[in-house]
């Protein structure tokens, strides 16, 4: 029990001696890699490698990894919104609530009211569930952000009276039915054989993610450069470069080498009027389309928190609310738009979970706001305002999923996961305290 | 009146009497009943420095907060150039050529300095994204005229000294043509040396013709920069003087016991 939560310390750097230390550290600075971000890496491998020795190499296997990114996506893509919500000194309690209200509202939506209109199985169903999930979510939310900006009750107060209103509200849908199951096409969105793209597809996504990295680096590169701002030199680039491409291309390799299962691929050759004589094929998975979904909205998240100005302002409130105010920025209105984003963020996270699942239960996405805000703070999220990355709630969430995958792996019990979890958030915070006080 | 004189030697055309730059007219505001600022009224010529004195309370801070916007007067007018404005808002102040450096400095800790500059007010790129290299540019210029040894454009401001944050500060009210400035106690928090960089450039920007209105209660700073005082006691106005026509120690007594020496102009404020 006690491995896992001192695994996680994200403080070499702190904890390295002194000598190395300068000669690491310059070069950490010449990659102008975020140390934090670093730390959180290593973390993960250390969770990971730790796992996979005491399973015996039960966990570093392409199938783990595999169920281990689509189980991490829905809470990822809700701890993406957490981070805005955090940094601007807010918290939202009502995000596992949101998720089982619209999750009800999206599964009545196209396995009752959508058939009724254009039968089962219209091509436009999972398009409509989707955006109506969104939209229910993020209303839901700009409410919920409106009550706190404008009528000054504290965000804490909101939603926690949300986490008990849209859980009730999720019940009063259907008053408590399960609906399932979900359209053919929808039920993609949460993963398993039919929701992965496949070997091909797969590397195609690769090596677009790949371009795109290199050819972002070298924008921005030339951009500083025709400035005249200092610039990375050229090896740190190419090293910088040379990681983010073996990082896509190892997810590749990972997602390709856990094939189908034998059944399906018999069935896939059947309906395609091919011999099964000659022994089956290997047929990949490829890349979950939940995880994807995730990717992408890390990536969205990412750009709106760093390109746009609604990021800019949300990071200046949590800065300073009284500078933010003093400089013309609305901040009231940019309270209920980070509010209306996490909402919609819960919908979208809905249309995994309820996709995964199968079915839309009242009591789906139950505790998931705690998980969310851990992922988040574990990512380096400061509960102070003001300091949070997107891609740093992202590993949290994976860090976490981790943990429980692998106690499951190992046979620990749910109440002692639930312990090591816990010990883990707060190992986790404490070590960032001390990392934030060494910076100064 | 004797505004208007002082003007029309300084700019040394005896014959038009320009109207003043910013003139605050009866303004008052209070909260929950208690009047901060009672029928005050101030006014600012180009190129002049203003000092407003008066003790921590005599509502001086509040004054300026409705000229900037952060406060919405309750009675009063406000003239830029002559003609009415509605400020409401910061947003408005600013599109009045009004720009104000807070006690406070009102930075956000955890952007950099190009970030505070710009904030509220970001230039943009073609595609609507921010422009950062753009405006690290303009932050590098801007801060190399204030500050030439400044390198830390990378860094949040918190990790900044004292004095770099104040130039950050300053840097964000003199980038966009501000008109008038407003300067709320700018050398509370500095050094000797700091000090004196305040000073040259509250001469430079006078040179350039801006308004300043500097806030104080260090007596001796407002003596060595300003060309008038208004002294305020009791949320409201003491009374008005050219710094050339009144000692030191007549304007302690305006500050302390509201009493108005016979080089300056009573207000509505002052002890009988």
């Amino acid at each position: 029990m006690a491995e896992p939560s001192t695994t996680l310390s994200p403080a070499p750097p702190a904890e390295a001696p002194a000598g190395r230390r300068a000669g690491i550290g310059d070069a950490l600075r010449a990659l102008e890699l975020d140390t934090r971000m670093v730390g959180m890496i290593g973390a993960l491998a250390i969770v990971w490698i730790g796992f996979d020795i005491l399973t015996g190499g039960a966990f570093l296997t392409p199938r783990n990894l595999w169920n281990l990114s689509v189980q991490t996506a829905s809470v990822g893509v809700m701890a993406t919104g957490m981070v805005l919500v955090i940094v601007t000194r807010n918290i939202d309690l009502s995000v596992g609530s949101i998720l089982g209200f619209t999750g009800m509202v999206v599964g009545v939506l196209q396995a009752r009211l959508l058939p009724e209109i254009w039968g089962f199985d219209n091509p436009l169903t999972w398009v409509v569930a989707v955006l109506a999930a969104v939209a229910v979510g993020g209303a839901v939310g700009a409410v919920q952000g409106a009550i706190i900006a404008y009528l000054g009750v504290s965000s804490f107060i909101v939603t926690l009276g949300g986490l008990l209103v849209w859980r009730g509200a999720a019940w009063w849908v259907t008053t408590g039915q399960t609906v399932a199951p979900m359209d053919g096409l929808f039920k993609r969105l949460g993963g398993g054989f039919e929701g992965a793209i496949g070997a091909g597809p797969s590397w195609m996504v690769g090596i677009a993610a790949v371009l795109l990295s290199v050819a972002a680096i070298l924008v921005t590169r030339r951009r500083r450069a025709g400035f005249g701002f200092p610039v990375r030199p050229l090896w740190a680039e190419g090293v910088v470069i040379l990681l983010v491409s073996a990082a896509i291309v190892g997810a590749v390799l990972v997602v390709n080498a856990y094939p189908l299962p034998v059944p399906v691929v018999r069935r896939m050759m059947e309906a395609q009027g091919l011999s099964t004589d000659g022994g089956l094929p290997f047929v990949a998975h490829g890349f979950a389309i939940p995880v994807l979904i995730a990717v992408a909205v890390g990536v969205l998240m990412t750009f709106l928190s760093r390109r746009t100005r609604f990021g800019r302002y949300v990071f200046a409130i949590g800065g300073n609310p009284e500078a933010a105010e003093l400089s013309g920025i609305n901040t009231r209105r940019v309270m209920v738009m980070v509010f209306g984003l996490m909402g919609a963020l819960c919908g979208l996270s809905a249309c995994i979970a309820t996709a995964r699942l199968n079915a839309a239960t009242n009591a789906n996405g139950t505790l998931d706001e705690l998980y969310v805000i851990a992922a988040a703070i574990i990512g380096g999220t400061s509960m102070a305002g003001g300091v949070g990355t997107i891609l740093g709630a992202m590993l949290g969430a994976m860090v976490m999923q981790s943990l429980q995958s692998g106690m499951v792996l190992l046979g620990v019990d749910a109440p002692m996961q639930n312990i090591v979890v816990g010990l883990v958030l707060v190992a986790a915070v404490y070590v960032d305290t001390l990392y934030r006080k060494g910076l100064k | 009146m004797m505004g208007a004189q002082m003007t029309a030697l300084a700019m040394a055309e005896p014959q038009a009497a320009p109207a003043p730059l910013v003139e605050m007219r009866d303004v008052s505001i209070a909260f929950g009943g208690i009047k901060a600022v009672d029928g005050v009224s101030i006014d600012l010529y180009p190129g002049e420095v203003v000092g407003l004195l008066g003790h921590n309370g005599a509502g001086k801070s509040t004054l300026i907060k409705i000229l900037s916007g952060a406060y919405a007067a309750d009675h009063g007018e406000i003239r830029v150039n002559g003609e009415p404005v509605h400020i409401t808002s910061p947003r408005d102040a600013k599109r009045c050529g009004i720009e104000t450096i807070y006690q406070t400095l009102a930075l956000a800790d955890n952007v950099d300095a190009a970030a505070n500059i710009f904030l509220g007010r970001e230039k943009l790129t073609a595609w609507g994204t921010l422009d950062d290299h753009a405006m690290e540019a303009e932050a590098r210029k801007v801060m190399g005229r204030l500050n030439p040894h400044f390198r830390r454009f990378k860094e949040p401001v918190k990790a900044l000294s004292g004095g770099q944050r104040q130039s950050v500060a300053i840097a964000r009210a003199i980038h966009f043509d501000a008109r008038v400035l407003i300067m709320d106690e700018p050398t509370a928090a500095l050094g000797p040396a700091e000090t004196r960089q305040v000073g040259e450039l509250v001469k430079q920007l006078k040179q350039e013709g801006i308004g300043i209105f500097l806030i104080s209660h260090d007596i001796h700073d407002v003596f060595d920069l300003a060309d008038r005082i208004h002294v305020m006691k009791n949320g409201k106005l003491v009374g008005t003087a050219r710094v050339a026509d009144v000692t030191q120690d007549e304007v302690l007594g305006m500050i302390i016991l509201g009493k108005c020496p016979p080089g300056a102009i009573p207000g509505p404020g002052a002890a009988a």
